[in-house]
């Protein structure tokens, strides 16, 4: 009797398909968390559901056999930016601009909008023959060392299967220029959200304008200027 | 029961599951208030844009165990992942810049060029 349904409980532990359980799983979190993004007002439960969506999203990847690229969104996206963004959560929190509505009739319409695009896109998903077939299910090799090589123009998955015959060019110049870039945005970051120091005037300038001097609420005397029209 | 109906998951599925997440960012960028949550917006729209390249690129989703765009596909989302991490450092830096200039966050109040 135990060992019977000790038979069942494998068999059925066999018969269930765990890749498309998974898939399942993750995509209805990713989904269901990209939705909660949109409908929801609060800032912080927004960036909250964000790490869930971007995290399911992960799961995808590696149920997709793309474990580096799986890897990296958890370590980039998850760790990375999505720190900062609740870094700019807190930084900008402040009661009223936690929950900012949004008139209804722009939410209507830009549902109405997504609803047409995501019919358009699911229409297009379904359109070619051969994506609907499920695959193979062939286990691919670890892809973090062909990654690796083809960031730096050798790529050996080419070379494995056309001899050296036609190598395919590999991705050393982009990834030059992207590493480039993110220094340079780096640098730019740091140049844009730098704490302003208050310039102090030269005795000069102070006997020149003595009288002219405005008293001014707001310390900052190069946003005064900026801001002057929208307060 | 649904799960044995289904099947394995195709490039199909996935591209389903990207339009999804890409639809809900366009919706976000354009009626969120807060700048933050335009930020969000995009995350999702190159999420969504991301998991289609994964999906082509992948030989355990194709039909014939071999897929044509091959490794390209997880280059092309690596190069997206970092240059999201970019635009999130500088979108960011800008946000907080208009706050320390604004005292808030609300994109509807950046109108001082009058556009």
């Amino acid at each position: 009797m135990n060992q019977a349904s000790f038979g069942i409980s494998v068999s059925l532990f066999a018969s269930i398909d765990w890749h498309g359980f998974f898939f399942l799983l993750f995509a209805a979190i990713a989904c269901v968390a990209a939705l909660m993004v949109v409908l929801s007002n609060n800032v912080v439960r927004m960036a909250l559901h964000l790490v869930l969506s971007l995290g399911a999203t992960a799961g995808l990847f590696f149920l997709a056999g793309a474990e580096f690229v799986g890897a990296m969104q958890l370590m980039i996206y998850v760790g990375g930016t999505l720190v900062l963004l609740v870094f700019g959560v807190m930084l900008t929190a402040q009661t009223q601009l936690v929950s900012l509505r949004t008139p209804a009739g722009d939410r209507v319409i830009a549902s109405i909008l997504a609803a047409a695009l995501l019919a358009v896109l699911v229409q297009a998903a379904f359109s070619i023959e051969s994506w609907q077939k499920p695959g193979q299910g062939m286990v691919s090799a670890p892809t973090a060392t062909p990654l690796g090589m083809a960031l730096v123009g050798v790529r050996v998955d080419q070379h494995a299967e056309e001899g050296l015959l036609a190598p395919k060019s590999g991705y050393l110049l982009p990834f030059e220029i992207v590493s480039v870039h993110l220094l340079v945005v780096l640098i730019g970051a740091a140049y844009l959200a730098r704490a302003k120091r208050r310039r102090v005037p030269r005795p000069v300038d102070l006997v020149a304008s003595v009288d002219s001097v405005e008293p001014r609420s707001s310390g900052n005397s190069s946003t005064t200027i900026l801001s002057g029209g929208s307060e | 029961m649904i799960i044995a109906l289904l099947g394995v998951a195709s490039v199909s599925h996935y591209l389903v599951v990207g339009a999804i997440l890409f639809s809900c960012g366009v919706v976000c960028m354009a009626v969120k208030r807060n700048a933050l949550g335009v930020l969000m917006g995009i995350e999702l729209v190159l999420n969504g844009a991301n998991l289609n390249f994964v999906a082509f690129g992948s030989n355990y989703l194709a039909a014939d165990g071999k897929s044509p765009l091959g490794l390209d596909g997880e280059v092309m989302a690596l190069f997206v992942i970092l240059l999201a991490a970019a635009e999130a450092a500088v979108a960011l830096a800008i946000t907080l810049n208009f706050y320390n200039n604004h005292a808030t966050v609300d994109v509807d109040r950046a109108d001082d060029l009058h556009g």
